[in-house]
């Protein structure tokens, strides 16, 4: 008779286990990553149709960003621009800035004297010969007013324009901020938009991910049904499935940031061009450091729960019947 | 090694396939296991294997009782529990290497350990040679000698077998068997199912015959 040779094998120690377990994530990510590029056509076909759907809300979150920029620049813009008569000269002005200044409603006002205004109309360009025409100058005194926060609104802005006319030195006033406000609201709108849109194409995503790994699964259950069997984990069968889930965001992630990024670099010489046209020195910004780890964070994200969800549906794990 | 007591196994499709099985085998036993088709052979090595569950009885395999043991554990349970198909159930687009490596990667053997044993396990069964080649490039008997070779290469002091020479012709049969008592002589207790009778009488080793899912004969070797 012979000597019972076997034991029930002891289990590793904790950190034989701890870098068993390492040692196998990072030989199941590399394996995945080399079977994705095996089939490099399926695989791009899906990393595209991820990037394009990330890329949309993403390129819509840089023209707002960009639009935003260029609106800040004008937020010392003032409400109101009040145009005196010709023959009001400065130190009428003056006094009248004073009486408004004394107004509830008015936080500031700004008086822009004739030679200044002439001054600023030349450097902004394009008019100096023909200044260089004119005997005397033809501007009149601008009052530039500022509201106080309490008084924005356009329709108040409309009842401060109405009451600033009724001044027998005004001549006309324009509201420089109003249009502003309807911008900002376009902003506000877009930045809803780029939201919704966000939330239907990660949707989207996730259902282009999970669909994948589920034909994957599907193709490979024979292979899994043989892994079973020699004493694989649950977890070892998932593991692949997951990782593939990650790989397919991290690879569209890093697509969508391509395209905007190239779309951005088409799109910055007409873009300068006509910030020139307009004697401003204005560049597009890009997605930047936190959009760019936004982006490419939730596409993984989106990866791995795509995975996770068709793991969990089609992977039962070694359960005996 | 293998214990079975009263142990019933009933399908609700096709009714009761084992009644009141009770054996046991003891470490580096051999034995064949032999019936008709469908008297249960096959359903007997899938309990032990933990594929399936029985419906009543008790089961221990290498001390473990198959009854109370959890989901979790039933990987570590196959790992010690070689199993061998008619079918070979290879996987077709790997290599030879990398089909008797898969229960060694599983386990999380180092790599140099896995490239180690999976070439003592294809020595043990001649396929040396072969280790790049991909499964359908193989005869039936070279397949199977595969399937074999991933059965053994973890080591598992229990290994079982589902008509391992089905296919195959005599000769080929009676190497595949004579392959089978050298792990016998290593003290791997292994269970045979065949219906090869002609082979099992010449082998004089101990056979249990099943009908219609009932022990019926337990016969010794010598």
């Amino acid at each position: 008779m012979l000597k019972p040779r076997f034991r029930r094998r002891r289990l590793p120690n904790l950190a034989d286990q701890f870098a068993i377990w390492l040692n196998q994530h990072v030989q199941s990510a590399l394996a995945t990553l080399g079977r994705l590029l095996d089939t490099p056509l399926p695989t791009g076909m899906t990393v595209a149709v991820i990037g394009i759907s990330l890329a949309l809300p993403g390129a819509l979150y840089v023209l707002a960003d960009n639009l935003r920029t260029l609106a800040g620049g004008w937020d010392q813009t003032a409400a109101i621009s009040l145009f005196l008569q010709y023959d009001v000269d400065d130190a009428a002005a003056n006094n009248l800035a004073d009486r408004l200044r004394k107004l509830p409603e008015i936080a500031q006002v700004q008086v822009i004297t004739r030679e200044s205004a002439l001054d600023e109309f030349r450097a902004l360009g394009g008019f100096e010969e023909a200044l260089e025409q004119l005997k005397n100058n033809p501007l009149p005194v601008v009052l530039a007013i500022y509201p106080q926060p309490g008084y924005s609104t356009p329709e108040q802005l409309e009842v401060m324009q109405d009451k600033l006319l009724k001044l027998k030195e005004a001549d006309f006033a324009r509201m420089d901020t109003v249009w502003l406000q309807r911008f900002q609201a376009i902003l506000d709108l877009i930045q809803v938009g780029v939201l919704l849109l966000g939330v239907l194409l990660g949707i989207g995503v996730l259902l282009i991910i999970g669909n994948t790994i589920r034909l994957e699964i599907l193709n490979r259950c024979i292979e899994i049904e043989i892994m079973e069997l020699v004493g694989a984990t649950a977890a070892f069968i998932r593991r692949p499935f997951l990782y593939a889930g990650a790989w397919y965001g991290l690879l569209g992630g890093l697509t969508a940031w391509l395209l905007v990024t190239l779309a951005l670099v088409l799109l910055q010489p007409p873009v300068s061009r006509l910030a020139s046209l307009y004697r401003s020195d204005f560049e597009l910004a890009g997605l930047g450091v936190t959009a760019t780890f936004v982006v490419l964070a939730s596409s993984i994200s989106l990866g791995l729960i795509g995975s996770w969800v068709a793991v969990n549906r089609h992977l039962r794990g070694a359960e005996p019947s | 090694m293998i214990l079975f007591e009263h142990v019933f196994k009933r399908y609700p499709e096709r009714g009761e396939a084992l009644t009141n099985i009770s054996f046991e085998m003891k470490v580096g036993e051999m034995a064949f296991l032999t019936g008709h088709s469908g008297a249960g052979k096959s359903t007997l090595l899938r309990l032990i294997g933990l594929l399936e569950r029985p419906t009543r009885g008790q089961i221990l395999v290498n001390g473990r009782d198959l009854a109370t043991l959890p989901q979790a554990q039933i990987p570590y349970h196959r790992r010690e529990v070689g199993m061998i198909f008619q079918d070979h159930r290879l996987l077709p687009d790997r290599s030879v290497f990398d089909n008797v490596a898969l229960p060694l990667v599983v386990a999380g053997l180092p790599h140099k350990e896995v490239g180690r044993r999976v070439r003592a396990a294809l020595d043990q069964v001649g396929l040396l040679k072969r280790e790049r080649a991909i499964p359908v490039a193989l005869s039936g008997g070279e397949q199977q000698r595969v399937g074999i070779a991933r059965a053994v290469v973890g080591r598992p002091p229990v290994l079982l077998a589902d008509e391992p020479t089905g296919n195959l012709d005599p000769e080929l049969s009676k190497e595949i068997f004579q392959l089978f008592e050298r792990f016998q002589y290593v003290g791997v207790t292994l269970l045979i199912a065949t219906h090869d009778l002609a082979l099992v009488k010449n082998m004089h080793h101990r056979t249990f015959t099943l009908g219609d899912g009932r022990l019926i004969n337990d016969t010794r070797g010598w």
